[in-house]
Order: C-alpha cells, then structure tokens, then sequence
C-alpha cells in the first residue's frame, strides 16, 4: 500500500470522484480516497480522467485531496470467522463498526474482515513433502460447532509441495501455519485467510448436472416449482407480497450447509430481525443456533449505495469460497432489484448512455454474470459442493414487465412469481402456481421418485392437472356463479379449493406447518386425491353430489397439515381408512 | 477560511455555478449574499478542482452573476439542536419562525444523519394502542415502526393523522416523556394550521415541534424539511430519551421537489421523470426510524402521502411501500360512503404486527382473528363481483352471509369516527362478533380450539340485529 502519492481528487459528484491526468490506476483497482482514506475502486480509466466509485459517503471530501491506489482489485477476506457474523457490503464487520464508531456508521473506518484475536484450534492436513495444488485443503479448524472450517490453497497460487508445516494448535488467521515451495524454488507462506476478488468468479474443477432438489419443507416449492442444489430461482413480487418472508422461510428450513444472507438495499430491521431470530431459532437437525451456519451482509437502503452495488458479489464470493470446501450453500439476495437500481445510479452519475427505463445497457449481462456464479460443481479440491442462488425481485409498480424482472427472467430456471391477490387474501406463500415455473422438474424426478415415492412425479402432475383445470372453470364461475356448473365440475373446483386451502397454503407461524417433509408432503397430495377420485366415482354411481360435498372431508383434509404432526405420518392410513369407510357406505344406501 | 466570491458564473433553476473557487469540499454549506444584504443558503452539489456547483435553497429569485458574495461555512448542513425545540416552530430548512429567537444549541448535528448499524438497532416489538380499530386489529403500529398513510387528494388521512397522535397511548407505562416532531412539505396554510389546532386542542402543542414548508415556500427547501424535522427526533430519542412520533406530510411534494432539482441539474430520469436515486434519498429518510440499543426513546414515522390519480404503482408511493414496513391505504370509495377512517383493508399491511401482538403484548387471539378477517373481507370482494354480475338473489348461500358480513364489517368495524377510542379487547371482541355472522365452516383460519370460545352466533345475530334497528 503506498503512501506517498500525487494523484489528486479533480472532482467529486455523489459516490462518483475523479481523478485528472493519471496513469497509475488499473480497472477495478481499489483506492482509497480523501484524507479520511474512504474506500473506493476504479470504474473507468481514460488517458484523461480515472473515475472512483467511493464505498462511503463523501460528505466533506475536496478537491485536492490525495488518492491512494492499492494495485490490487476489490477482494474478500475469506477465512474462519465468517460465520455467524454480519458484513456491510464491503466486508466490513458491522459489530466491530459498532465498537469503533457506536450506533451511527461513520465514514472511513477501516477494519479488518475477519477477526484477528480470535485463535482456532487448527489441525494441518498436510506433512512436509506433500504436494499441494491450488484448492487443495491444508488445514482445518472448527468455526462453529456446525461447520468445519478447511483452507485451501489460493486458485491464484501456482502449488508446491510443502516445505513447512506448523504444529497442531491455536492460531489465528494471520499466522503462517504452512509454507510451501513451488518448481522455481519461490517460497509461499499460508495463514489461514486469503483474498479473492469479488468480481471474479472461484474456478472449479468441473460443473456437474444437477439431480437434488434443495428442500425447503415449504410445500409449493418442493413440489409444484421445486429448485435443484446450485439451481437459481427468483422470487419477484410487489411489496407486501412476502418476498422477505419467503426469503427467511427458506433461510431456516432449507437443507443447505451453509446460508449467505445478503440484505442488499432493504431494511434494517429486517436484518435485525434476521440476526434475532437466527440466534434463537434451534436447527432440528443439530441442535445449534442457526447462526452457527449463517453468514449475513448487511447493505441496508441508507447505507451508500456503491457498496450496495458491491454487497451482491461480496456475498457470492463467501458462498463460493465455502464451496470450494465441500459444502451446499444457499445464498439468498434480498433484494435484486435494489442492487440493479445501484448499478442505475452510478450509472446516471457517470451520464452513461440509459437503456431501458434508464439502466445501464450492460444490466442483463451484469444479472447473467451474477447467476451464473450458480451451480454444483467438482471442486477443485475433488470434493462436491454448490451454491443455490435465490434472488428476490421487486418489480416497479408490482409490473413484471419491466426490465430487471424480464432480464432475471432469462437467465434463472424457477421462477416463484408472487402474486398480490393471493397477498391480500393472506394466503401464504403468495406464490401463484399458475405464473410460477420450474425447470429443474425433469431434471430432479429420479431424485423424487428414488427417495420419496415411485409415484411422487405423477402424484405432482395430477394435483397441478386440478389446479389447471381449475383456473379454466373459474373464468365460466366468474361470470356466473358455481351453481350453472355441472355436478363433476363442481367438485372439481371443491377439490381444487383443497389443494390451495390445504395443500398450498402454509402457515409459517405454526410449529408443524412451518416446515413439513416430503414424506408428508407425498401423503396430503395422496389423500387429497383419494378424496377426489372415491368422489368422482362415487357420482358416477348415483351418490348425490351435495352428499359428497357435505360430507366433511374437504375440511378435515384442510387441517391435516395441522392435525397430523409431522412426526406420526401413520395417522394417514387412519384417514385414509375412514374415508374409504364413508365412501363404502354412501354407495350402499 | 473566510474567502468571499463576488459574482456567479451560471443560473440554472435552484442551481448556481460558481468558478474559480478553491477548497470547496462536498456536500458543504455556502452562504449567498445579496446586494441588499439579504442571505440565502446553498449547498455544494457537485465540485471540481476550480468550479463548484451550488444549490440555492430559498431559490435563485433576483440572483444575477454580479450581485452576489458567496462565502463558503466548511461544514456540512448542520442543526443547532436542544430540548428548547419543543412547543416551538420552525421553517422547512430549521430556522425559528415563531418569533420566539433563535435555539440555543446544546449541540450540532448534520441534517443527512448517519446509517444506522443494524447489529445497534432493537427489533421493535411494542405495540402502540392508536384506538383505531382496524389499524389496532388488522395493521397494528409498533414503536419504532415506519407506516406511512396511502391517501389521495380530499381524503381524510390529516384527520386520521391527528387521531392517532390524539388516542395513541405513546408514553409507556412508566410515564416516559412522548413527543411529536411535525414536519410539512409543500401542504396548504389551512393544512398546517389544521394540525396546529387539533394539537393545541389535545394539549401535546407544548410537545411537538413544527417544520413547516408550506406550499408557496421554496420549493428546494423542502428537500431539507425532512431531514431537519429526523435530526431533531433522533436528538430528542436517542440523546433525551424520550419516545418520538413523527409525522411527514406530504411526501409525494417532497418528491416532486426532488425531481425538480435532478432535472435542474440534468440528470438522467428514472421512471416518470423522478431520478434515478429517489428509492436510496427516500430510504435515506424512511430508514431513520427505530430503536437503538442502549437507548430508551424511540423513533416512530407516519409519513403521509398522497398518490396521485389514487395510483399505487406511482413511483412514490411504490418505492415507498419497498422502504417502510407496510402500509395503511384510504379508500375513496369507502371515504365517499361516509365511513372513517376509510381505511382499505386488503392493501394495508403492518409488516411488524406477527411480532408485537399476541400473548403478553396484545391479547393471544389477535393474530388469528386478524388472519380471519383479512380472509373473510377478501372473500367478500369475490362476492362483491359475482352478484354484480349475476345478481345478488343468484349468489350461494355462503356468498350471501359474505355479503352481509362485508356491509356489517365495514358499518360497525372500520367505520368507528374520529371521536371513538376502542381498547384492544373491544376491537378483537368486535371482530369475533363479526366473525360469527359467517358459518362456522368458512372459518377456515381459525383452529377448534378459538372457535368454541369466540364463536357465538346466536349473541352476534341479536347484537347486529339491534344495531340495525
């Protein structure tokens, strides 16, 4: 890092500063700006003019001021003790910004990332005389009683074999704990961090297809649109229709390794919300804090907005980086939208050619880059791991045509279009099953049908059959009420209402629906479809139709998801043996 | 630093060019004099090594390039503050004009404030009794929460402004000192002079401070009228610690000054003109609301604001809804049917509700009481349409209870008048009687358990029976 520099702020607009007749900053470089040292990077350079996006706000910064460049790009800190922690958009540790400037963030507070007390019981994997190449894991230590914590050798070192190791103990991230040397005789020295520039992606060894689902325990998304591990998904929908809440729904219940919550632009109360709530809420599985195995970033609205830019690729790069480990990652942005409208104003700053409704030309290209940082891939360690991206969308005026949604539309492969209606009905998840798709159907169906029930993919077919078949009738019910309907249409759309009432709906406040397994999942479609073909024929042999319909079952079925706990899924069989009962004797008579 | 600057070298709208200027640093504050000793105040805006770009607040009106001296303070925009604000009245850029002299300062502090940490912020969870029953009810406001009021022109959302601030229970129960910080943009005399009365007729005047912009002051200052009116709440939560109720109106003016400046300044607009950064310079005011730890005062935002053409995809009220944590939206067809507050049901949303009702903040049935009647008033809508369409007599027998039950909803339970304060048990007692006009099995919200305590149709027959009569 140099000190002594000549390079001089010419002028400052906003995040935007520039810098006159410099040849001394490369593309994407960071800086460091003003006396202050506020932190920046180089967005554009001509012979002429260098332009700064600075990270922090530039109250009070004057022409004059000095300029330092790093000659190195915008780069994470990655190592142990991301987890559990919460980050500005420029991985800023936001609870040592507490302790330095209290409450209120002030500008120019240059902390580390990671904690540099802080002592690991770390255990070398390696020995002298080994051969590391890059990716390769030479340590590990455990972060939090969930995850443990394995550094690899830096993609950007060329390997070597090892020449050194430190003994098994505590050390913290800066400390050398193994050195290697590589053909040429050079020596590198390891601690147990390294950097990574936000904006590249990490390399790995080989993509793979995706054949898991990410379970969720949320009944619309593993079954209607369900998303692969290191699949991509966008949830878009107007405010209040429960973007964030799904977000948060899927952060708790998914089966990832590892959650990356990036609060790009939105509320700080929502964050804090997410940090209270993940500290007392108890992972069934493991019995820890779900912040065991959470990381967040933290850009809310007030905070500048050219970190809020950056907030997106600091997020991906963790999620990568814990990746490249072995893990399943989800990352959740909250929200992209916010991050597009960043992207917008320093655009507009830097008076850049407007596209549509004034983003930048390059906004399509900059959401492709950022999904397609998704995926399940062969590291290069030899381990599998993958990052599943789900990137909230907050259309303009709930319209789903305008262009950060119909850019994102192109490049993820579901899509849970959240819909204001079903909202204002309260009918959670809002997500509209009719708008709604998934790709990763196909892709995922021998995962389903190995694991769950031979008939799980037809099962799914025949419920959406309904639903679709539903939406048809209600165009004719619109107009003229249920009652010109036919008897086998009518129970149609009672069934139909069953599956939206209890099928779709789920209620994230209760102790057994906020998340619900596949297996029970599988076993309400089964016994709503049961209810739906006894009826059926049930009709056909003369039982009368408001027999049927009156019967009760419609609404028992609703409140299964309720009345059956998840743990004793043998209560269906009972169900199930009543009904066929009920139907048994309704024909008789 | 006391360079003076004779003459300007551009006029632009609000906006002055000023060459051959040094050490001017961002953001910073200048003052203009004129020939005839008047002053105005600008703001630096954008600034290069022998230029600088300024904005005059109270309007470039009579500004020439020869009769000026500018003089630059080197500071940014700053406040005096101190507890002597209360009971006083200020202009939109926080100046006294009450005639009462100036403030003297126990501190300053920069207008534009500074982010709130999220790791330092409380989740807030208390809720604020307004005595409203279908704010109480079905969008209830918590301390520290931003909500702001969706109205329309000729609604009523003063009216309903001032009785929240007139029933709201603010100070806690240990007695803690409340207050109301008021600031007007761009809203008529009659406007601010409405609030200042019904304060005086409650009795909080000695409570609130007022920063008034009224609709013929100048239009940039308005940019600074929230701001001012923010710094002073959250010197008088987080430094005196006492529990603030802020109330803005109206945003949509405060935006469309905005969109006047970006244009003077030829930036490129976003969508119907407004600029690019209007989602970030709104969060920048909505997001100064909270809780912050080891405080005990609170700030608490009803920012009102009018849609235009009652438009809710209109770029303000929309990024707004994105920012602040729901949303209570006027109906102009309820308005028109005599029913106040005419509160819209199905778009209003408390987005911190689920976490400040219940058992030990409200009462344990709250939440599925709310669900239920949201459910109910949605189904009413759908009824609504069919016997539009196909007549009412045509209508299942289900649809028809949802009909009655939607007329009985709105006549009993949103339409309550601006003198009625209903406790949290009468709203929640209310909804359950409107609920059992329903048949049992439309309940689908509410679990056994609830139902065979709060669902008694036979005593809601009569009761509603009587009210008709």
């Amino acid at each position: 890092m140099s000190t002594e520099t000549t390079d001089k702020i010419y002028s400052v607009n906003g995040p935007v500063v520039t810098v006159r007749d410099t040849k001394s900053f490369a593309m994407q470089e960071m800086v460091f700006v003003g006396e202050k040292r506020l932190i920046g990077e180089v967005i554009r350079v001509s012979a002429k003019e260098t332009t700064l996006q600075v990270y922090e706000t530039t109250t009070g910064l004057r022409p004059g001021e000095p300029v330092y460049g790093t000659g190195a790009p915008m780069a994470a800190t990655l190592g142990p003790g991301i987890l559990d922690n919460m980050y500005d958009g420029i991985e800023r540790p936001l609870k040592r910004l507490e302790e330095i400037s209290g409450a209120f963030i002030s500008e120019g507070a240059n902390v580390p990332s990671l904690d540099t007390e802080r002592k690991f019981e770390v255990t070398l994997t390696v020995k002298r005389g080994d051969m590391l190449r890059p990716g390769e894991i030479y340590a590990t230590c455990p972060e939090t009683a969930l995850i443990t914590h394995k550094c690899m050798l830096s993609p950007l070192s060329k390997g070597g074999e090892v020449v050194w190791t430190a003994v098994t103990g505590k050390y913290t991230v800066n400390d050398v704990v193994c050195k290697i040397k590589d053909e040429y005789g050079r020596e590198e020295e390891l601690t147990l961090c390294q950097k990574w520039p936000i904006r590249t992606p990490r390399p790995c060894a080989e993509r793979m297809p995706m054949s898991r689902p990410l379970i969720t325990g949320q009944r619309i998304i593993d079954t209607v649109v369900p998303v692969a591990k290191g699949g991509t998904a966008a949830i878009p929908g107007g405010f209040g229709t429960g973007k964030t809440m799904n977000q948060h729904q899927i952060a708790k219940w998914c089966d990832a390794d590892i959650i990356v919550y990036v609060g790009c632009g939105e509320r700080g109360n929502e964050m804090t919300q997410v940090l209270e709530e993940f500290s007392e809420l108890i992972d069934p599985k493991t019995q820890r804090p779900l912040t065991d195995r959470t990381t967040m970033i933290a850009n809310t609205s007030n905070m500048p907005v050219a970190a809020r830019e950056a907030s997106i690729y600091t997020g991906i790069t963790l999620a990568e980086y814990y990746r490249d480990m072995g893990y399943h990652i989800a990352i959740m942005a909250d929200s992209t939208s916010r991050w597009a409208e960043a992207l917008r104003e320093i655009s507009g700053r830097l008076e850049e050619m407007p596209a549509e409704e004034g983003f930048p030309a390059y906004l399509p290209s900059r959401i492709s880059e950022f999904y397609e940082r998704a995926g399940y891939v062969k590291t290069l360690g030899g381990s599998e791991g993958s990052v599943t991206i789900i990137g909230a969308v907050s259309p303009q005026g709930s319209d789903f045509s305008e262009p950060v949604t119909q850019n994102t539309k192109r490049f993820v492969r579901c899509f849970w279009a959240l819909d204001k209606a079903l909202a204002y009905a309260r009918h959670y998840p809002a997500i509209n099953w009719n708008t709604s798709y998934s790709e990763y159907t196909d892709d995922l169906s021998a995962y389903y049908k190995n694991n769950v029930a031979p008939d799980f993919m037809e099962v799914r077919q025949q419920i959406s059959n309904i639903l679709v078949e539903e939406n048809s009738l209600m165009e004719i019910v619109k107009l003229m009420g249920t009652d010109v309907l036919p008897d086998d249409q009518k129970l149609l759309i009672e069934v139909a209402r069953v599956v939206r009432v209890g099928f779709l709906q789920q209620n994230a406040y209760h102790k057994d629906d906020t998340y619900v397994p596949l297996e029970k999942q599988y076993r309400m479609m089964k016994a709503i479809l049961r209810f739906y073909n006894l009826s059926v024929k049930a009709l056909e042999n003369g039982v009368a139709a408001d027999k049927i319909m009156s019967n009760g079952w419609a609404d028992k079925l609703i409140k299964i998801k309720y009345d059956i706990p998840n743990d004793d899924l043998s209560m269906f069989d009972d169900y199930e043996k009543d009904m066929d009962e009920w139907y048994k004797n309704a024909e008789v008579v | 630093m006391n360079i003076k600057y004779i003459g300007l070298s551009e006029i632009n709208g609000p906006l002055v060019v000023l060459d051959k200027c040094k050490n001017v640093s961002y953001d910073e504050i200048a003052d203009i004099e004129l020939d005839n000793g008047t002053h105005r105040l600008a703001r630096v805006v954008e600034v290069y090594e022998d230029k600088a770009v300024l904005q005059v607040f109270e309007g470039t009106k009579g500004l020439s390039l020869k009769n000026t001296t500018t003089s630059f303070e080197g500071r940014p925009m700053e406040m005096p503050l101190s507890d002597e604000m209360l009971g006083r009245i200020f202009n939109g850029a926080g100046k006294p004009i009450d005639g009462l002299g100036d403030i003297v300062a126990e501190e300053s502090r920069d207008i534009n404030g500074e982010p709130l940490n999220p790791v330092s912020r409380v989740y807030p969870r208390n809720y604020i009794n307004t005595g409203i029953s279908s704010i109480d009810a079905l969008m209830t406001l918590i301390r520290g929460q931003k909500l702001p009021i969706f109205s329309g022109s000729g609604l009523s959302h003063n009216k309903l402004a001032v009785q929240i601030v007139r029933q709201a229970k603010i100070a806690d129960e240990a007695g803690q000192d409340f207050a109301v910080v008021f600031g007007a943009m761009g809203v008529t005399n009659d406007v601010a002079d409405y609030f200042r009365r019904s304060f005086e007729e409650t009795g909080v005047l000695q409570k609130v401070v007022m920063f008034l912009n009224l609709s013929n002051d100048p239009i940039i200052e308005r940019i600074l009228t929230p701001r001012c009116a923010l710094t002073c709440a959250e010197y008088l939560a987080f430094k005196k610690n006492m529990h603030i109720l802020v109330i803005l109106t109206d945003m949509t003016s405060y935006a469309e000054a905005l969109r006047e400046f970006s244009s003077s300044k030829g930036e490129i607009p976003g969508r119907k003109g407004y600029p690019g950064y209007l989602y970030s310079d709104l969060a920048s005011i909505y997001e100064r609301a909270g809780i912050v730890k080891g405080a005990e005062g609170s700030v608490t935002q009803i920012p009102i604001l009018t849609m235009p053409n009652d438009d809710i995809t209109h770029p303000v009220p929309d990024l707004t809804g994105y920012i602040t944590e729901g949303q209570i939206v006027l109906d102009r067809n309820l308005d028109a049917t005599g029913i106040y507050p005419g509160v819209a049901i199905l778009p209003s949303l408390s987005r911190l509700m689920k976490d400040g009702i219940g058992e030990g903040y409200t009462r344990e049935d709250h939440q599925m009481c709310a669900n239920q009647l949201f459910a109910a008033y949605a189904k009413v809508q759908d009824a609504r349409s069919l016997a539009s369409v196909i007549g009412e007599e045509e209508l299942t027998a289900a649809d028809k209870a949802y009909l009655k039950f939607g007329d009985l909803f709105e006549e009993h339970f949103i339409n309550q008048g601006f003198e009625t304060n209903r406790s949290i048990e009468e709203t929640l007692d209310l909804g359950w009687a409107l609920l059992s006009t329903l048949p049992r099995n439309e309940l689908d919200r509410v679990d056994d358990e609830h139902l065979d305590k709060y669902y008694q149709p036979e005593e809601a027959a009569k009761k509603f029976a009587v009210h008709k009569a």
